[in-house]
């Protein structure tokens, strides 16, 4: 952004280190979501440590990588619900702030009290607030679209329910249908299939598919190898640094996963894996 | 019920009413953010903001002492966040280092002046006297219409009025902001609504309401009508805007009830004294929140029917 | 000053010795016993079994008055107190427990309906004959002015009693502070070494009643406990560390207090814990204040300075104004981010263990260490330096980056 002259005269001979761990020099055009040397620190420990990242338009983007690697923190921190050490985010190339509005967030379902006095067309229309603002009425095409955001999600019947009352897949799929009635561009979600069943994780990967042919850009925490290559198209391999990023077909690779989990990855998880491509 | 009640029980009434509103409001959010405790540290922090503004302004002025009350209340709330924060101490402890220091502070500064000849002690402070706080120029009903005894009504009602109107407005305008960020604070920072700030705004307006009321119902009571109507109300309804209406009526319910039975009880007993009546609200209140423990039909806490799970 | 030396080497009259012996007791009990309320995120209870002592004061004087005695008779006030926290406290388990309610609203409730109560009860005292110099008054807040003989030997007693409990029972009850699961497993009974807990507290609560009053007597449960928490990392240590300073507390404060009249005990007494407890935040040697700060400001710089220095490497402009900075403080860059020498050897150095880290997730099938990856620790500090070698020797031409 300030210099481009400072490289001048200086060998390249650093460059023959340089591996996976290489930034992409450009700043990040109209990627839909771009961080740039992003750090975030609980304590004296980095979560994420000068991470680069860039996900696509009109795509299903997987955050992957081991418990502890700053999958969440990485989300968190580009959305700004936790401060960043270091480095930069943009959304359509804009400062997060004046893109606020193109953004929606799915937060993790254990996040929230779901104790709280409420019901489920409450919850969906909360995602409407930006749009109304304070005092503002929500119209009835508003309460039309809430509704039909319920019914996208396939809990039309259930808009009057107490909160508290619901299974933990009936829960996300609340959560996925306030993050449709916010009209986004750009769709963060932070383990959206964690405990759900398994006609949950259906429905809402139905959804995720009709948002990315709309050319939206959809970018999830996920724990589930075996499902990355039939869900996801682009994948972010982290640990706690970028480990690799890229389409699922040429990044999805057992190298890039033995690099990124290390030995923790199990042997059983390869073999699933090997399974999930093979059945293709 | 004629001029006598309007001239000694009227003003004391709607004093209790307002100052159970007020700080009914904002503890609805409180309960449901597990700040329940906030209003314990900010009523025990109203003693020392008192002494110290009468020691800086030298009078015994409600002004100064309301100004001095919310001073306190804002700064024991900044100092909690610092104590939190900066000795990484969970919240409760970290209340209780803060508001126990600025009580005995404050009580070491009350003993140390000599304020006996004023009316500032601390058994006022901690307890109130809703009974004092009578219509003189009244003369019945009639002079609710009546300018000049209008003029007389007791400065702690005006004030009290005007708290619990702004509080019921701030409640109103920022419902959405306070639902959504009480609810799921890191959807409403996603939002871009601000709602660190928020929380902190919710604290200050609940401080404002504690310093409003202290003087009616005393400090401590306060803390009584920040829980219980709320509480209470949460045991009936599983919907919030209806947990506020039901808040606002044990509240206001607590207040007559108690001002009537510390007034009356006692005679029906046969005893002559009346006894504290703010002190019989907060009893009320109490008795209240038990039956709605007992009967309250959303008191459990996993809803009646889980089907279609 | 003088008065000051005299009453803290017990010269300034028995009644002054007694109570200043007694108030050192009861701070090392109070320290000790809120710290397993403090450990186990359970500290304001105490505000709530404190508050919840004043009806029981109140009814327990109405009673032995209508019972033909003296009403102002400690061990009966003490009794009824005991009793009304007790109820409190069940209160605030029922509620908690069997609503839907959160522990911290019904501590909050009972809190402040037990108090109104109280106060109800006082104002009845008041209008008794026998009440109007009950001097009931002086439990909110204390007084040992015009404490009776016995008065301070009830005080010396129970807080030696409440020593002796604390230091019997502490391996279980330290035990179940810090990991309830783990000591059930182990055999204990968790519940009833709660109920010790708040039985210890509410002694300590109720023998403090007279000397610092319901409502300082908290301080003396939480501000102790918080205060040695920033001393060591160890359960064992806190518990006597809380203890002694509730005990300097309570003996400095009783003796400053007797040492000059308008000084009242309770106050004093808490604000040499709250004394201790700032100095405590500010300069514990680990955890304090001052500690924290310029330990953040070395860590921001080192993420900075890294940071930087891998930008270097890979020849991309410096974005972030600190981090440019820092660098030409250090002699890293010059000002314009133009990397110096000793920069660029650094910068080479950093990109080097980079790919060895690469190469070590690779091989290595250990992720207890490639685990301690985080970007900042020194490679040499995880791998030996034959290990390192090894790396070394695996690297090859660079590998692409897969499919970007």
């Amino acid at each position: 952004m300030i210099q481009s002259h400072l490289t001048r005269g200086w060998p390249p001979a650093i460059a023959a280190t340089q591996g996976r761990t290489e930034r992409p020099a450009e700043l990040p055009g109209d990627a839909p979501l771009a961080v740039r040397g992003l750090t975030v620190s609980y304590g004296e420990k980095p979560a994420v440590f000068s991470l680069d990242a860039t996900f696509p338009a009109a795509s299903m983007s997987a955050i992957i990588g081991p418990n502890g690697a700053g999958k969440s923190t990485l989300l968190k921190a580009a959305i700004g619900v936790i401060p960043r050490l270091s480095g930069e985010v943009y959304v359509f190339a804009q400062p997060l702030e004046k893109a606020r509005a193109r953004i929606a967030y799915v937060p993790q379902r254990a996040s929230v009290d779901w104790d709280f006095p409420t019901t489920v067309m409450d919850v969906v229309q909360m995602g409407l607030y930006r749009k109304v603002g304070l005092l503002g009425r929500l119209s009835g095409a508003m309460n039309a679209r809430a509704q039909d955001c319920l019914d996208r999600v396939g809990m039309a019947d259930f808009a009057h329910r107490q909160i508290g009352q619901l299974s933990g897949g009936q829960q996300q799929r609340v959560f996925l249908a306030r993050a449709l009635a916010q009209d986004a561009h750009l769709f963060l979600l932070d383990e959206p299939f964690a405990g759900v069943d398994a006609a949950t994780e259906r429905a809402i990967i139905d959804v995720l598919k009709i948002l990315k042919a709309e050319g939206k850009a959809v970018v999830a925490v996920h724990h589930d190898l075996s499902t990355v290559r039939d869900y996801f198209d682009h994948v972010f391999l982290i640990n706690v640094r970028r480990i690799a990023e890229g389409p699922v077909a040429t990044t999805f690779t057992t190298e890039n996963l033995q690099a990124t989990y290390g030995g923790r990855l199990a042997a059983t998880h390869l073999d699933e894996l090997s399974m999930a491509s093979g059945a293709r | 019920m004629g001029a006598e009640f309007v001239q000694f029980s009227l003003t004391p009434i709607l004093i209790g009413i307002f100052s159970a509103i007020a700080c009914a409001l904002p503890g609805n959010f409180l309960i449901l953010r597990r700040q329940a405790l906030i209003g314990d540290a900010i009523s025990h922090v109203v003693l020392p903001g008192i002494v110290v503004a009468f020691l800086v302004t030298g009078v015994v002025a409600a002004v100064p002492m309301l100004l001095g009350a919310a001073g306190a209340a804002i700064l024991a709330v900044i100092l909690i966040e610092a104590v939190k924060r900066l000795g990484n101490i969970e919240p409760g402890a970290a209340m209780g280092v803060v508001f126990t220091t600025m009580f005995a502070a404050g009580v070491l500064i009350l003993e140390q002046t000599d304020t006996s000849n004023v009316h500032l002690d601390v058994e006022h402070a901690l307890m109130g006297n809703l009974e004092s706080l009578i219509w003189f120029r009244a003369e019945g009903w009639h002079s609710l219409l009546d300018p000049v005894a209008l003029a007389s009504l007791p400065d702690e009602l005006i004030r009290i009025a005007l708290v619990c109107a702004l509080v019921a407005a701030l409640t109103r305008i920022f419902w959405r902001w306070l639902k959504i960020a009480t609810f799921d604070e890191g959807f409403a920072q996603a939002l871009g609504i601000p709602a660190r700030a928020l929380g902190f705004g919710l604290v200050v307006m609940a401080a404002v309401a504690a310093v409003a009321a202290f003087d009616a119902v005393g400090s401590i009571i306060v803390i009584a009508m920040f829980i219980c109507p709320p509480a209470a109300a949460r045991l009936m309804t599983n919907q919030l805007e209806h947990q506020i209406g039901w808040s606002v009526a044990f509240a206001t319910l607590s207040a007559i009830l108690g001002y009537v039975f510390a007034g009356y009880g006692p005679l029906w007993l046969g005893a002559q004294n009346a006894v504290s009546a703010a002190g019989m609200i907060a009893a009320v209140s109490g008795v209240i929140l038990g039956l709605a423990c007992l009967f309250g039909p959303h008191r459990n806490r996993i809803g009646a029917a889980r089907d279609a799970a | 000053m003088n008065a000051f030396l005299q009453a803290l080497f017990l010269q300034a009259g028995y009644n002054a010795a007694l109570v200043a012996i007694g108030a050192g007791l009861l701070g090392f009990a109070a320290g000790s016993s809120g710290t397993f309320m403090f450990l186990r995120k359970r500290a304001l209870f105490s505000d709530a079994v404190a508050h919840a002592t004043l009806p029981g004061v109140g009814i327990a004087f109405i009673l032995m008055v209508s019972l033909g005695g003296d009403g102002r008779s400690l061990p009966g006030l003490l009794a009824g107190s005991a009793l009304s926290a007790w109820i409190g406290l069940l209160l605030i388990e029922w509620i908690s427990r069997r609503t839907r309610l959160a522990e911290d609203a019904a501590i909050g409730a009972v809190l402040g309906v037990f108090f109104g109560i109280g106060i109800v009860l006082l104002t009845v005292v008041q209008s008794m004959s026998a009440g109007r110099q009950a001097g009931l008054e002086g439990f909110l807040l204390g007084s040992t002015a015009g404490m009776l003989f016995q008065d301070a030997v009830v005080i010396a007693i129970g807080g030696s009693l409440a020593v002796l409990v604390t230091w019997l029972m502490r391996r279980p009850m330290t035990l179940v502070a810090f990991d309830s699961d783990y000591a059930a497993a182990m055999g204990y009974n968790v519940r009833r070494i709660d109920l010790l807990m708040m039985s210890l507290v509410m002694a300590v609560t109720v023998i403090g009643l007279k000397l610092v009053g319901l409502i300082l007597i908290v301080a003396m449960l939480i501000i102790p406990a918080v205060t040695a928490r920033f001393w060591t990392e160890r359960s064992s240590r806190v518990i006597w560390i809380a203890g002694a300073v509730g005990a300097a507390a309570g003996y400095l404060g009783a003796a400053l207090s007797a040492s000059a009249p308008a000084l009242p005990t309770g106050p004093i007494i808490v604000l040499v814990a709250a004394g201790i407890f700032v100095v405590s935040l500010l300069f514990a040697p680990v955890r304090g204040v001052l500690a924290a700060v310029i330990r953040h400001r070395r860590f921001q710089a080192r993420v900075h300075r890294r940071q930087g220095l891998l930008a270097l490497a890979a020849q991309h402009p410096i974005r972030e104004a600190y981090t440019l900075r820092l660098l030409a403080r250090e002699g890293l860059a010059r000002p314009d981010g133009v990397p110096t020498e000793t920069g660029r050897a650094q910068a080479a150095k950093i990109a080097r263990d980079e790919r060895r880290w690469d190469v070590a997730r690779e091989i290595h099938q250990d992720a207890g260490l490639t685990g301690r990856y985080d970007g900042l620790t020194p490679i040499e500090e995880v791998f030996t330096a034959d290990e390192i070698a090894e790396f070394d020797r695996r690297l090859g031409p660079p590998v692409a980056l897969g499919g970007a």
